[in-house]
């Protein structure tokens, strides 16, 4: 087993041991960066050196028996978490060459437990896509089938996991964007309930669903990450001030008698066959460790697309529009006049998929159709809450598939935006209601493709979704299973 | 004139907290372009607006104050527009549930009372400023975001009021209020204190408003004055044409003392407000309003009310000494040590007054003659150590130096001849050297009476006790 390969706990076991060392596990991991990621291009931006001061650093502090559960362990970043002095660029032109003068939140409370950042990571423009294809630095290759797109938007930290090029990394999820790419690499990806995680230092695109999780090869791993940076955060003011249970100490409490809940509306006809299998297979190996499966309905499901494409892209429209030129990233050349170096900034700066979104976001928000659009789009919004409460009033966890079908080819579905949409269909409703949801790996297709299910919980219920999470992975292999690369 | 003018005032007070809105960066004014600034303040990516609690309560004061129902469930906007100065790209408000609402103020013009209407108060952060570089061959704009991000409470009036005096009467209440608060310095030329004006005429006896024209960012009473005069007339001529008024809007010219367009209404912003998801709806129970209404300061009206109550002073008096809140301090601490409301009112409107006046329009609150020495010095008067109008010199030396007025009584020997003997020889003095006049007095001329004194008094250099000069005067012309 190379140290690449391992586990956030089985390299911590060994740095606290000794048998390895950080700038060790470090250089191995840099390697590996070096040696495939060629051909997957989930880096943006590898930080070689930095991460090699940051390992020796942390060996300083596990010499002088401080070990954290992340000293000294190498992870990658989404290229959304805003780093200080190392580029930004949340995939896109417009802040190509941004160098940030601070850490967020999150990437603070790494860095005080001393893991090492190897780099950023690619994902779709500003968050905005389901395949990694709308980033300015090109797309991700799935590590299982390079023909196929790892899913996104968080799709170079799933990647990055299924190549082995870092140990864990961190990703956003707005609508599906840490556990749609979870499922098509065969990870672990948690979305955690809105508010759990600070969002200060992490590029907004829809402030309101935004929300920070960890990806990694196991459920363990999910929740030591979790832990690290989970928590109220004095400059974010809606980040939540309850505590943080101890995710890891609560994995081990079984299903025996817990209540899963299966959304009808989920299971619908049109479900790829492999995904609807490795789902009935799922179910069964639950009700034999004991759990108790009930139908539920979640009769809101079916405007849960257009109420996210309304309220993430009026937010969008607006948090946007902070990129013009005037005070960091591209601005346009040989604009004359104010006006013109806007347009042309915004132009050349961003991407397609992203100006199909302000457009629309613009739309909604307009004089004379922000009732029709945005309000109403609030209003549904409080149905599909109501909805996910309801549902928790009869089970503690609900069991859904994470997407429609197997990862899907690159270029597959760039022509249709609307089939692109689609496929998020059964991540966005936990977005909306601002609840918790985990992808674990759960099969795979025919094809050898990835298949991820989701567990999704009540708010604040990240410990029993981990929990249900590890009572599943602890049956079965496919957590273990690599790609080839 | 045949047409009515209406004029409603949107004022923005900046606040004197010492952070901004919604990061801990320095209020302060005239630092350092870009000193004062943070990734939240510039709008960087990633940074997270978190709101100051002291901006909430320095509008439940205002709100208080001008008789508003403050808004329990407070919720912020964004208002998007597009300009340099705006680092975010919109600007963090309140739209549809401002803090404060359906208040009102009254004024007074020539003697008739007004109520205007305050239609609501609202919590917003400034934006930046464009400072056109003035470097020969250069013809950038530079962009100073200190100010971005600071606190101002807009307040808005009902369209209430119909002439340019009401306007300005209105909007000096509102200094007063917001500087009594404490929550503004009130300084207009730095712009703490700015004023919008929607002006527009209707026919006299109409109830339909005319279209109106928007006046920006007025920096002196004075100005605003100017302003919506020139509004009158220039609206009252197109109307007299046959024109349109058309609305839009205006910049005023303190130059030219005009008003010009500076954009119409075919160009007006569709801002796209929509709740601000990063700002959590801001809940302010009961018990938070009642606090900050025990901290409430006596304002203006009530106190010009007690003191022509409980303290017997003139209207006029009242006004004048409440006019700021330091001078009516002044004032109350002067009265606590010589409970005497009708003298101190005469110094302090008198004496006090012109000295700062002319000293460079000093401020009250480092007078050099502080309440207790004035206090001091009026107890020597009213003992009879001295005359009043000794008093007067003594108060210039005591500006001028700080001593205390013993001490200047006793260097230079001011204190007043009460010594009847003393006096008698003046008298006497006077009298024997003024026959004339004496015979006259005698021969009914009472006015002659004041010459004596005023002889007498020369002859003592002022010291002499006037009470007695004239007891003393009356009966030896008559004996």
């Amino acid at each position: 087993m190379e140290i690449f390969d391992l586990t956030i706990h089985e390299l911590h076991e060994k740095l606290a041991a000794k048998e390895v060392s950080s700038v060790e596990a470090t250089r191995a991991m840099l390697e590996r960066i070096e040696a495939v990621d060629g051909q997957v291009n989930a880096y943006i931006t590898v930080t070689p050196e930095q991460a090699l001061v940051e390992a020796e650093a942390a060996d300083r502090r596990i010499a002088a028996g401080d070990v954290a559960p992340l000293t000294g362990i190498p992870v990658g970043l989404k290229d959304i978490f805003i780093t200080k002095g190392v580029r930004t660029t949340c995939g896109s032109r417009i802040l190509e060459n941004f160098v940030p003068p601070y850490d967020g939140t999150a990437v603070a409370k790494l860095k005080e437990q001393g893991a090492v950042i190897v780099g950023k990571l690619n994902q779709d423009e500003f968050a905005m896509g389901s395949s990694n294809e709308s980033s300015y630095f090109g797309p991700v290759k799935n590590p299982w089938n390079l023909e196929c797109t790892p899913g996104g938007s968080s799709g170079g930290s799933a990647a990055a996991i299924a190549a082995r090029t870092a140990t864990a990394t961190l990703g956003t999820d707005t609508g599906g964007s840490i556990r749609q790419p979870a499922s098509h690499c065969s990870c672990v990806g948690l979305k955690p309930t809105y508010g759990r995680v600070s969002r200060y230092g992490v590029i907004a695109y829809a402030s309101s669903l935004d929300q920070v999780g960890p990806l990694t090869r196991d459920v363990t791993d999910a929740a030591l990450l979790l832990g690290a940076v989970a928590g109220h955060d004095p400059k974010d003011s809606t980040s939540v001030n309850t505590p943080v249970p101890d995710y890891v100490a609560g994995l081990a409490a079984g299903v025996k008698g817990l209540k899963i809940g299966l959304p009808k509306q989920y299971f619908i006809e049109g479900l790829d066959p492999d995904v609807k299998r490795a789902m009935d297979e799922a179910i069964a190996l639950y009700k034999s460790l004991g759990a108790e499966l009930r139908e539920v309905s979640l009769p809101h499901t079916e405007y849960a697309v257009a109420t996210y494409y309304l309220i993430a892209t009026a937010e969008a429209s607006s948090n946007l529009a902070r990129y013009d030129g005037v005070r960091f990233g591209h601005r346009a050349e040989d604009a004359r006049g104010l006006k013109e170096m806007f347009a042309k900034t915004r132009a050349e700066g961003f991407g397609p998929e992203v100006k199909r979104r302000i457009m629309l976001g613009t739309y909604a928000l307009s004089s004379g159709y922000y009732d029709a659009y945005y309000v109403k789009a609030q209003k549904v919004r409080t149905l599909i809450m109501q909805d996910f409460l309801n549902a928790f009033n009869e089970v503690d966890v609900l069991l859904t598939p994470i997407a429609p079908t197997p990862p899907f080819k690159i270029g597959e579905k760039l022509a249709d935006p609307l089939q692109m949409y689609l496929s998020d269909i059964f991540t966005i409703p936990v977005n909306l209601a601002g609840t918790c949801g985990i992808s674990i790996p759960a099969g795979f297709s025919a094809a050898g493709l990835p298949i991820g299910l989701q567990l999704i919980g009540k708010p604040f219920g990240e410990a029993s979704i981990l929990s249900t999470a590890y009572a599943f992975e602890r049956e079965t292999q496919w957590h273990l299973k690599k790609a080839p690369l | 004139m045949k047409y009515q003018v209406v004029i409603g005032l949107e004022v923005h007070t900046q606040l004197t907290t010492n952070t901004k809105i919604f990061c801990g960066c320095s209020t302060r004014f005239g630092a350092e372009p870009n000193s004062q600034t943070c990734p939240v303040c510039l709008g960087f990516p990633g940074a997270l607006p978190v709101l100051n609690k002291q901006v909430v309560e320095n509008a439940i004061l205002a709100g208080l104050a001008t008789n508003c129902s403050i808004t329990q469930r407070n919720v912020f906007a964004r208002k998007n527009y597009f300009y340099p100065d705006l680092p975010k790209g919109y600007q963090i408000s309140q739209f549809d549930l401002p803090i404060c609402q359906h208040g009102h103020l009254d004024i007074e013009v020539e003697g008739e009372k007004k109520r205007i209407g305050i239609t609501r108060i609202h919590m917003e952060e400034d934006a930046g400023k464009l400072v056109h570089a003035d470097i020969p061959g250069v013809d950038d704009s530079c962009v100073d975001l200190n100010r971005a991000c600071t606190p101002l409470l807009e307040i808005v009036s009902e369209p209430d009021m119909r002439s340019p005096d009401e306007a300005i009467a209105y909007l000096k209440k509102l200094h007063q209020i917001v500087m009594y608060l404490g929550i503004c310095d009130g300084n207009l030329e730095e712009g703490s204190f700015r004023c919008d004006a929607n002006v527009s005429l209707m026919p006299v006896g109409s109830t339909v408003f005319g279209t109106r024209a928007e006046l920006k960012n007025i920096n002196s009473f004075k100005f605003i004055k100017q302003a919506i005069e020139y509004e009158i007339e220039r609206q009252a001529e197109i109307l007299d044409d046959g024109g349109k008024v058309i609305q839009e809007t205006r910049l005023f010219d303190p130059n030219t003392g005009t008003t010009r367009s500076m954009r119409g209404k075919e160009e007006a912003h569709d801002y796209r407000y929509f709740p601000d998801p990063d700002l959590v709806p801001v809940l302010i129970p009961d018990q938070w309003i009642e606090d900050v209404r025990a901290t409430l300061p006596e304002l203006p009206e009530a106190k010009r009310a007690r003191y022509v109550a409980e303290l017997g002073l003139p209207e006029y008096d009242a006004e004048v000494l409440v006019s700021s809140r330091e001078l009516a301090q002044y004032y109350e601490e002067t009265v606590a040590l010589f409970p005497q409301a009708k003298t101190v009112s005469n110094w302090v409107m008198g004496e006090v007054s012109r000295a700062l006046n002319e000293d460079n329009n000093r401020s009250i609150t480092d007078c050099p003659v502080t309440p207790a020495l004035l206090a001091d010095l009026l107890k020597l008067m009213e003992k009879g150590t001295i005359s009043g109008k000794i008093a007067k010199t003594v108060f210039d030396e005591m500006y001028k130096s700080g001593k205390a007025p013993e001490k200047i009584v006793e260097e230079k020997g001011l204190v007043q001849v009460s010594d009847t003997g003393a006096i008698e020889a003046m008298v006497d003095e006077v009298l024997k050297n003024n026959p004339g006049q004496v015979e006259q007095y005698r021969g009914g001329k009472e006015t002659v009476f004041g010459f004596f004194v005023g002889q007498v008094m020369r002859a003592s250099k002022g010291k002499a006790n006037p009470a007695v000069v004239n007891e003393l005067l009356l009966k030896k012309l008559q004996a």
